[in-house]
């Protein structure tokens, strides 16, 4: 999630169906079989079988504000992370709490679900207004010891909610990590993101990762695209090592700005499902 | 702001009380049961009026100061194709009128726009500047539907406006294609060109978070009277767009639906005006499609109002202010809205058959009778050299305290203004109850002249800042001769 800006990359790779149904939404991938999923489906806390949590602003991990001035402290707390009504939903706050002004929630499936290859999809809707800055995303496992950027960072979907129209998808490597980072931003027509839910996927196979937002593919990375918009420096490390997922809903920081006086709290994201097919 | 609250009282107002007056016996069939067979023709101007009467531009009324010599098209200037229409913003001196107003009307019997969610269109400027108000919905028939957006912001490049629609599904018949009304006041009076192009409607399908207001989204508690009805104010619509801009539009009252907790207490009307039953309480709330408005309008009811004391001296020793007994001179405010600090808010207000005047949030606030403050509103001052008294009544609406301060001040607009005062204090106020003074204009010390008295100033300040009485009714205000 280190980023400020993005470089669009030329190869446009577009497919569209007529139909919206979840059947049709399939066919912009091939990977069908389910291999792991959370529908959210039980009241209460988050499966611990699936999710562990990230606490705090950062600090502890070495990194105030996560690396990009985020302005939220991370709790497990119902208040901030609860499955409700078959979904899950992270809540940002306005709060005063541990020395910062907002609360919110990160989960990651970190040594529960680490996985290399596949298809990894969530149904999502994300909130709105200046600050706001949902993520479902992958990092690369680091048990052997390596960093950020080597390990890789795959962003499946992330969104400032002062473009409600506008979702993007990037990955982050040597080279081509933060403000440099691949990727394309992807613009609804006549939609929303934060008015209904959406899917958001990739479909992740040796050398090359499909991006797709509903049944539309709308970007796919290669180690050539790395290396054209790199100059040659950049390495593809997406065929090294396993990846875990991240849902997380910051406020503030680098990317979309502070939230403003319009901003309103508390505000959700929700996700429906996350799904991972092989 | 309270420019816009003029803005709103002037134009806007016009086209909801019309509404009111024909809603009640025209209209048998509910919106629902209408079949949408009119057309949903979304042009509106394009590089010709599309589908509009012949007058195209119908302005305001001439006499409230619109200019109709400044409306026109170019063909030399366009966002797209050959053709924008050009408005020519006068100056408040403009001899031709002071600012430019009017709609645009569909030729036929309206037009079907329940398929859109916004009207659009591209606008440019000559300098930066803001539009006072630009929206749909007013016909100069019923009005049922206005709707406009407030202080546009134009650019010297082409920039595309959206107003959203409150309620699509409510505009099955639509007349007023487009209404329109600025002046100078964000250039400081300097006249500046507007080039409009592309006017439409659309189904943008990006226009989200619609969230709906009634008396600015504040739950007001009010108590009421039996028989006095009440209108619900400050209808406004707010939606977030694809720029991730927050958009704030004025609705009128017909696109919300109202309920009344307790109709045996209080019933409210398709334009929002609560009729006042029985004693009791009653909250008023309202919804805007399927989604509920913020605000409430919560009253106690404990019976029927108490007037003061109707005025027995002979009208011809008389010169009323303000007075239901009296023939009352011409008058240019009841409420002066003195910016910046003024919170005064409130002025005539009807009570059944009869008027009073109330304040709210009083710190200050002058009824202006002069040729002076405001020089458009100019009425003749009072020459009060003949008259002798000044007669007040006051009941004061919340509890009394004995340091409380009401402030009377006369101001005479000769050859140096001369402003003369007289201190009411708490002690002899009473809540709820009307007290009368007849004041004798010897004791508003300081006012050495009286030939040409133009503002009646109350100030309730006990310090700056600091307001004692807030809430006040007053009648009977008259100058007399004993």
């Amino acid at each position: 999630m280190n980023k400020i800006k993005y470089i669009a990359i030329i190869l446009i790779f577009s497919t569209s169906f007529v139909s919206c149904d979840l059947d049709e939404t399939q066919e912009v991938v091939t990977k069908n079989n389910l291999v792991w999923s959370d529908e959210f489906d039980t009241d209460g806390a988050p499966d611990p079988n699936n999710w562990n949590y990230e606490i705090g602003d950062g600090s502890a991990q070495g990194i105030p504000g996560w690396g990009n001035n985020e302005l939220q402290y991370y709790t497990d707390r119902p208040e901030n992370v609860k499955v409700e009504n078959g979904v899950l939903v992270i809540t940002a706050r306005q709060e005063s709490f541990q020395g910062s002004n907002y609360t919110s929630a990160r989960l990651t499936t970190k040594g529960l679900m680490d996985r290399q290859y596949g298809r990894f999809e969530a149904r999502i809707r994300v909130p709105y207004g200046k600050g706001y800055w949902p993520a479902f995303w992958m990092l690369g496992d680091d048990s052997d010891g390596e960093i950020w950027p080597q390990i890789g960072e795959i962003d499946i979907m992330e969104n400032v909610g002062d473009e409600p129209t506008v979702a993007f998808g990037s990955i982050h490597g040597p080279g081509y990590s933060g403000g440099e980072s691949i990727g394309k931003d992807f613009e609804l027509e006549n939609d929303r993101f934060d008015t209904g839910f959406h899917i958001f996927g990739i479909e992740w196979s040796p050398n090359r990762i499909n991006y797709y937002i509903d049944d539309k593919l709308y970007q796919s990375l290669t180690p050539e695209d790395v290396d054209e918009e790199t100059d040659g420096e950049g390495v593809w490390v997406f065929n090294d090592r396993s990846f875990y997922i991240i849902l997380n809903l910051a406020v503030g920081g680098n990317l979309p700005g502070s939230p403003n006086a319009e901003t309103e709290f508390p505000q959700s994201m929700i996700v429906d499902y996350v799904r991972v097919y092989e | 702001m309270i420019k816009h609250k003029f803005t709103y009282l002037k134009f806007f107002g016009l086209v909801l009380l019309s509404g009111m007056v024909f809603t009640s016996c025209e209209r048998e069939i509910s919106d629902q049961a209408v079949p949408a067979t009119f057309p949903n023709t979304a042009e509106v101007y394009t590089d010709n009026p599309v589908g509009l009467t012949d007058e195209f531009f119908e302005s305001f009324d001439p006499a409230t100061g619109a200019n109709t010599e400044a409306f026109g098209t170019d063909d030399e200037v366009s966002y797209l194709g050959s053709s924008s229409i050009r408005l020519d913003i006068p100056a408040p001196n403009d001899p031709d009128g002071g600012f430019i107003g009017g709609i645009f009307k569909d030729r036929g019997e309206g037009r079907d726009l329940s398929g859109y969610d916004a009207l659009t269109f591209w606008i440019k400027a000559s300098r930066t500047a803001a539009f006072d108000q630009i929206g749909f919905g007013a016909d100069f028939e019923e009005g049922k539907f206005t709707t406009a957006r407030f202080n546009i912001p134009l650019s010297t490049d082409w920039r595309k406006i959206t107003i959203p629609i409150p309620e699509p599904s409510k505009l099955t018949q639509e007349k007023g294609l487009f209404l329109f009304s600025t002046g100078t006041n964000s250039t400081d009076g300097v006249g500046f060109t507007v080039w409009i192009d592309e006017i439409r409607y659309e189904n943008l399908g990006t226009i989200g978070q619609k969230q709906s207001s009634i008396f600015n989204g504040n739950n007001v508690n009010q108590d009421a009277f039996v028989d006095v009805p009440i209108q619900i104010e400050e209808f406004s619509v707010s939606a977030n767009l694809a720029s991730g801009e927050n958009v704030t539009v004025q609705a009128s009252p017909q696109y919300f639906d109202f309920s009344s907790s307790n109709p045996d207490v209080a019933t409210v009307s398709e334009t929002g005006l609560v009729s006042v039953i029985s004693t009791g309480e009653a909250t008023i709330s309202a919804t805007l499609g399927n989604t509920a408005t913020q605000g409430t309008l919560n009253l106690n009811v404990e019976g029927g109002f108490n007037f003061a004391p109707v005025p027995t001296r002979p009208a011809e020793n008389v010169v009323s202010i303000f007075s239901d007994a009296y023939l009352n001179i011409p008058v240019s405010r009841y409420n002066s809205f003195f910016e910046p600090f003024q919170t005064t808010l409130g002025g005539v207000q009807q009570v059944g058959s009869q008027s009073i005047i109330s304040y709210t949030n009083l710190n200050f606030v002058g009824i202006v009778f002069n040729d002076v403050i405001f020089p458009a509103e100019a009425v003749q001052p009072v020459n009060a050299t003949g008259l002798t008294h000044l007669h007040i009544d006051v009941n004061v609406q919340e509890p009394v305290q004995a340091s409380d301060r009401l402030l009377l001040q006369l101001t005479n607009y000769g050859a140096t203004e001369t402003v003369g005062s007289f201190l009411i204090n708490g002690s002899d106020l009473l809540e709820d109850e009307w007290v009368g003074f007849d004041i004798p204009l010897s004791d508003f010390s300081g006012l050495t002249d009286r030939n040409r008295i133009g503002l009646l100033l109350f100030n309730s300040e006990s310090g700056p800042a600091n307001p004692t009485i807030s809430n006040i009714f007053l009648d009977n205000i008259y100058f007399y001769t004993e």
